[in-house]
């Protein structure tokens, strides 16, 4: 069965992406790259969660690509209330917004807050971190591209090991991204006891529908981290944005799980795993990784990353 | 009737009799008080549909304002010194968005060195930020400005600090005339703005603005602070008639009418000039003090109509631009250019060095002023220590 549209015969397993009628949150028209997986994945979410309340959503949008592709005054390709104050404060403005409506009564309305990993990871953290501690009533979404690739492509702490970034380029004596660096924030999210954290990916947007669907129902402190390809810091082909998201997750190194009350509560198993290698060849940004003057040392330290992953999170045995 | 008050809980009644929405609160001296008292009345379900949020940082306490005002509730939050350094960017953010909320800034000197006390650096770093600024003499002003503040701040479209000399002020107990519910209800009516975030009219907001456009969006934005002039004018007047008293407004005169010496402050140090005018003008003086309420937007016609027939100007502040000088008083030069008189500066009271009775009057009777910028009551011994140590 399709990962993307589903079974169109049953209305039940039908993605959301899949209707005539989607409401087309974040509508054609914008500026965004050629296979950009942000924008596909903003519009997968927004529209999944525009269709579960009834249209009663509003977003507050971190500093990044998709503020500025969406929004170059007087053009806005957003189809909901949506807002973007600074890069570092989103969850804390979903969070006066989410106040703001509680004290009109109307406690229907759900603010969904959105960035990139820099806006989310670095720079947003302490903001991030407060709304969640607080349990506001607020969904966050980060969209996972691993660099700042507003700016040209630098590092962020989201970034991949041995990845090449404008800020982390391989030369001869220094291979890319330290492979012992970087944070995973949707265990930070956890260990704040929030009611609802997952990880997903574009590769299958019934199951991040799925999982948006089940968020924007909850109430409190939410977060989804979806892995969103970006051809342009990556290297990639655009039409490689959807593959390269279903590699990632086939190969062990993007986990796919939700947790609740700080709790794993299900993991996606890997049907038919890959080394990290088919992942990682497709992408300019770990070619120094390839060539012939590369040390196979460097992919098993990948590779290595995987397993782990593999063995933590059970992602190949039974239930 | 007067309440024996500290001034930060003469400022949360007035905030809370504005009925705000979203309180923001974030610790930091001298402002502290004020959203203690906020939260205790918030708690106790004295202030309606009211959401007090604790926050992780001022960063934060600004961005939950700025949130929980675009979607169109009246919100609050306070700050001082560092705290307002470190929402700095919010800061202009607010003003360029056109949110009108309102922040208390508990006026506090700015590190390093490290030194909570007062003086109006923290004021001066934000001069530009695009926010209306008012300084309160007393905390009966300081109690005024708040309520005035939202109804300015809502009219014109703007964000609005209410400068309050920290500890001098926000730590002293006065006498402060505490208003009805009632009459501050029918000053200040409801919050309900054209544009929020509100699904039955999707609007984006902070939408990024390029070359061809820019200049234009910053050019109504002062405009719109011109026009500031008029409406904090106005609302100070409507005040008056409304609560009896005479609080706010643009700038006020007080002293000789036909002074030929005229001191130029922003304030609680207002309080301690008058004494010292009193006293020098009983002895046959000819003094006066203008107090610039307004600092932000600047008016400029007033301060201009108010010096112009006086010998000499003395602007006394509690901040400056290291490698420069008065930051008040280049901008009151430049807005008396021509002036034939004596131009002075006077930087005093910073980092909560006091400003005395004793040290204004020497500094107001000197025969001749050597230099045109002075340091009041610099310790040219403890300099030489120092310097000798570097």
């Amino acid at each position: 069965m399709s990962l993307t549209v589903g079974d169109r015969l049953n209305k039940a397993e039908e993605a959301v992406q899949a209707r005539v009628k989607r409401h087309n949150s974040l509508t054609s028209g914008h500026r965004a790259c050629q296979g950009c997986g942000e924008a596909l994945a903003a519009r997968c979410a927004l529209d999944a969660a525009y269709n579960a309340t009834g249209g009663k959503i509003v977003v507050v949008n971190a500093t990044g690509c998709l503020e500025v592709f969406t929004t170059p005054y007087p053009d806005n390709a957003w189809g909901v209330p949506w807002l973007h104050s600074l890069f570092g404060n989103a969850p804390a403005v979903a969070t006066g917004a989410a106040a703001a409506f509680a004290a009109r009564g109307d406690h229907e309305m759900r603010v969904i807050a959105q960035g990139g990993d820099g806006g989310t990871t670095d720079i947003g953290m302490g903001c991030l971190s407060g709304m969640f501690e607080r349990n506001d009533d607020v969904l966050y979404i980060c969209y996972n591209n691993e660099a700042y690739m507003n700016t040209g492509v630098q590092r962020s702490s989201s970034t991949p090991a041995l990845s090449r970034t404008a800020t982390t380029f391989p030369i001869k004596q220094y291979m890319g991204n330290d492979p012992m660096s970087g944070k995973c924030v949707p265990k930070i999210a956890m260990a704040h006891g929030i009611p609802y954290v997952a990880t997903a990916t574009i590769g299958d947007i019934r199951d991040f529908e799925r999982k948006v669907v089940k968020a924007i129902h909850m109430r409190g402190a939410r977060y989804i981290e979806v892995y969103s390809p970006c051809p342009l810091g990556w290297g990639s082909q655009p039409c490689d944005t959807v593959r390269l998201a279903r590699l990632v997750v086939r190969c062990g190194l993007y986990p796919l799980f939700e947790a609740e009350n700080g709790k794993i509560s299900s993991v996606t198993k890997i049907e038919n795993l890959i080394p990290v290698e088919d992942y990682l060849r497709p992408q300019k940004r770990f070619a120094h990784l390839f060539g012939k003057n590369a040390d196979p040392e460097h992919i098993k330290v990948i590779q290595k990353i995987a397993d782990a992953n593999i063995e933590e999170y059970n992602l190949t045995g039974g239930c | 009737m007067l309440h024996q008050i500290e001034g930060a809980q003469a400022i949360a009644h007035a905030v809370a009799m504005c009925r705000p929405k979203v309180v923001c609160a974030y610790p930091i001296t001298p402002q502290t008080h004020i959203v203690e008292k906020l939260g205790e009345m918030v708690h106790a379900g004295e202030v309606e549909n009211c959401a007090f949020i604790n926050v992780e940082s001022e960063m934060a306490a600004l961005s939950v304002a700025i949130g929980s005002q675009a979607s169109g509730v009246r919100s609050y939050t306070a700050t001082s010194s560092q705290g307002l350094l470190y929402m700095m960017e919010a800061v202009y953010n607010a003003s360029g968005m056109q949110l009108p909320i309102v922040m208390t800034l508990g006026n506090r000197t700015i590190g390093a060195p490290l030194n909570i006390w007062n003086d109006h650096s923290d004021a001066m770093s934000a001069r530009d930020a695009g926010w209306l600024m008012l300084f309160a003499e007393t905390n009966q002003e300081a109690l005024d400005l708040h309520i005035q503040a939202f109804k300015i701040a809502e009219t014109v479209g703007c964000p609005v600090m209410v400068c309050v000399d920290g500890f001098i002020l926000t730590h002293a107990y006065e006498g402060v005339d505490l208003p009805t519910q009632d009459a501050v209800d029918e000053f200040l009516p409801p919050y309900n703005p054209d544009v929020r975030l509100d699904i039955s009219n999707p609007c984006a907001m902070g939408m990024m603005v390029s070359p061809e456009y820019f200049t234009e969006v910053k050019y109504l934005a002062h405009l719109r602070q011109q026009n500031a002039l008029k409406i904090i004018d106005q609302t100070a007047k409507q005040f008056a008639q409304k609560f009896g008293r005479e609080s706010g407004g643009l700038v006020r005169y007080y002293g000789d009418p036909n002074a030929d010496t005229v001191i130029v402050a922003m304030g609680s140090v207002i309080g301690t000039v008058k004494d010292v005018i009193d006293e020098l003008n009983a002895a046959g003086g000819k003094f006066a003090i203008l107090t610039i309420v307004s600092y932000r937007p600047l008016p400029v016609e007033e301060i201009r109509a108010a010096l112009s027939n006086a010998k000499r100007v003395i602007v006394l502040e509690k901040a400056f631009a290291l490698g420069r000088g008065g930051v008040l008083a280049q901008e009151v030069e430049l807005a008396l250019m021509p002036f034939s008189g004596e131009f002075l500066s006077v930087i005093a009271g910073i980092g909560g060095r006091p400003i005395t009775r004793t040290l204004l009057r020497q500094f107001f009777t000197q025969e001749t002023y050597p230099e045109k910028t002075t340091f009041l009551g610099l310790n040219h011994k403890v300099v030489d220590i120092m310097s000798r140590m570097e």
